[in-house]
């Protein structure tokens, strides 16, 4: 994913020569074609993030577009005020690309693990939030990231998942992409754990169920329309993030949902609970451990749903306490 | 009248400006602005090229007030010099203003840059300098910073920065009354040997009376060398409370407002001698 950013924004800094890219002192390899392509537009700050992101707001200030990149928390959580009070408050175009969304980075530790950033960037005001969910979503996001004014954020995992067979919709910005149609529930996702939730939602789908896969790749702003509309449909909501539960997804969901007055029977975030792990892993072992693969999902939904007194499924039936759903 | 005189009159009206304001609104940190008033001075009055009739026209020198908390100094600064009208600072620190307490850019004509959180701005100057010499631009970019705030470490990340980068159009001036906000700088966190420390980061350094125009100016004038490939960084050795005898040199007036007899008193040395704001800027 973070290659195909790369790619993308070669393609947009060949055509527009206010992109600068800053780093800080990281993208070993990754960043090799976009240097040796655009020296002009290439800035190698140092180790020393909040600095880049005030001389990346500096120049945005002066007139260009400019991508401030680190691994994980280094250009966000370390820089939250600079963020904040620079590009937020002056709607300066300085974009920040975090690599190594959630998991991504699971084996190099905690410090690693971007797992709260969501929660944390969207509390600012006047940003965009992107969370791709595979490769060619990444380029449609890197677009809109540049091109959105103002301040930005993109999650970029190493790894994207592969959604072509299930997209269909062209990219607005805000608006969730519909991967599954469903009746009985509906899965809200973002990243590539929208590629876990379509297998969660096979795997519920083989046993009965109608699941719906909504992908959001805007975190912010998140226009609630798609989200109503699966919550009429569906009168059960789980959302999904390789993120804590606190403030993620999650939340963004929960908050449209209760001010609508649309709170469904059934909701339910899956992501981090329990706190920090010091167990060593890939991405894939720790979302395991997390109980955010596939199998974990769908077992778990399926308790849920036994779980719930009434819920409205498809035709009007109800399901009863202690009863799977049953089309 | 000439720049000198000019520059003279304008750091008086500054201190006045700025007691008045922060009296009135119920603001602090006057001690701070009266120890920057003639570095202002100097730099709205005779240095910077400048249009207030076009505040963001392209070859502008910049200016970033970096240790924002002096706020209500660089707002009488730029209503004398032309950008809003004085009326305006009746409003400071008050309900509905504009003008808060640390200095904001939203709708204020002539503030380049918000700051309050200190350790901000010679970064963000960085990242000006740096992308008018990429376009070859002739501008300046000047930043006031505290002593205080150089306790910060990003004020140390934008120093080995400008340097590295050869950003020889960014002038550093730090107004060293050496009072910050609970004590002195020498017991909270020394600073000394601060010159040093600077030209260790490969900067130029001069070291000035901060309240002598005749050496502002001479150390903020350009370079024409043209062997002159460092950022420059000013030392100007200041007093806190500069020019109200009780306020001198004291932390009290880091928070302190003037009321009664004390307003009275400082207005007397200040030589207030008109109904405040009513004075034309020109």
């Amino acid at each position: 994913m973070r290659d195909t950013f790369i790619s993308e924004l070669c393609n947009l800094a060949e055509a527009d020569s206010r992109i600068m890219l800053l780093t800080g002192d990281l993208g070993f390899r990754v960043l090799d074609e976009y240097r040796h392509r655009f020296p002009a537009q290439f800035l190698n700050v140092g180790v020393a993030e909040q600095n880049m992101i005030n001389v990346a707001f500096g120049m945005a200030l002066e007139g260009r577009i400019v991508l401030a990149y680190s691994i994980a928390n280094f250009a966000s959580l370390k820089c939250v005020e600079q963020i904040r009070n620079g590009p937020c408050y002056h709607n300066a175009n300085v974009k920040i690309i975090c690599i190594g969304a959630g998991l991504s980075y699971g084996q190099l530790g905690v410090s690693h693990h971007a797992t709260e950033d969501i929660a944390v960037m969207r509390a600012l005001p006047d940003i965009t939030i992107f969370s791709p969910g595979d490769d060619e979503e990444a380029r449609e996001c890197t677009r809109a990231l540049i091109y959105t004014p103002g301040a930005g954020y993109i999650r970029l995992e190493r790894e994207g998942a592969d959604l072509s067979g299930t997209r269909r919709e062209s990219f607005e910005l805000g608006i969730p992409r519909v991967l599954m149609e469903g009746k009985d529930l509906t899965i809200i996702s973002t990243g590539s754990m929208s590629a876990v939730a379509l297998e969660a939602a096979r795997i519920l789908n083989a046993g009965g169920l109608s699941v719906k896969v909504l992908q959001c790749h805007t975190l912010k702003p998140l226009k609630s329309e798609r989200v109503l509309e699966a919550a009429a449909e569906c009168d059960a909501v789980f959302t999904m993030e390789e993120h804590s539960v606190e403030g993620g997804l999650g939340g963004i969901i929960a908050e449209i949902l209760l001010e609508q007055g649309r709170a469904p029977s059934l909701f339910y975030r899956f992501g981090i609970r329990g706190g920090f792990t010091s167990i060593v892993g890939d991405q894939k072992y720790l979302r395991s451990e997390y109980g955010l693969d596939a199998e974990s999902i769908a077992t778990e939904i399926r308790m849920r749903l036994g779980k719930v007194r009434t819920i409205k499924v498809r035709g009007g039936k109800k399901a009863s306490s202690g009863q799977a759903i049953i089309r | 009248m000439d720049k000198r005189s000019d520059s003279i009159a304008l750091a008086k009206q500054i201190r006045i400006d700025s007691l008045e304001m922060t009296s009135s609104g119920g603001g602090s940190h006057l001690g701070s602005c009266l120890s920057c008033a003639d570095i202002l001075a100097v730099l709205y009055g005779s240095i910077m090229n400048k249009n207030p009739e076009d505040p963001l026209y392209a070859e502008r020198d910049r200016f970033i007030l970096s240790k924002g908390h002096a706020g209500a100094a660089v707002y009488s600064a730029l209503a004398r010099s032309g950008y809003f009208s004085p009326d305006e600072l009746k409003t400071h620190y008050q309900n509905g203003s504009k003008l808060s307490g640390h200095v904001s850019h939203k709708d204020v004509p002539g503030v380049e840059l918000s700051t309050g959180s200190l350790g901000h701005g010679l970064s963000v100057a960085c990242g000006m300098a740096y992308s008018a010499k990429l376009e070859g631009k002739s501008h300046r970019v000047f930043v006031l910073l505290s002593d205080g705030e150089c306790d910060e470490g990003t004020t140390w990340e934008a120093a080995l920065f400008a340097s590295h980068r050869a950003l020889s159009r960014l002038v550093a001036i730090v107004d060293y009354n050496k009072i910050q906000s609970l004590d002195t700088v020498e017991s909270v966190l020394a600073l000394e040997p601060f010159a040093a420390k600077w030209e260790s980061f490969g900067w130029d350094v001069v070291e000035v009376d901060g309240h002598d125009h005749e050496e502002l100016s001479a150390a903020l004038a350009e370079d024409h060398s043209g062997l002159h490939r460092k950022p420059r960084c000013i030392i100007a050795h200041t007093v806190k409370g500069k020019g109200v005898s009780f306020m001198e040199n004291t932390v009290l007036w880091h928070y302190r407002t003037a009321r009664g007899e004390e307003l009275e008193n400082a207005r007397d040395e200040l030589g207030a001698d008109s109904e405040w704001a009513e004075t034309s800027g020109e």
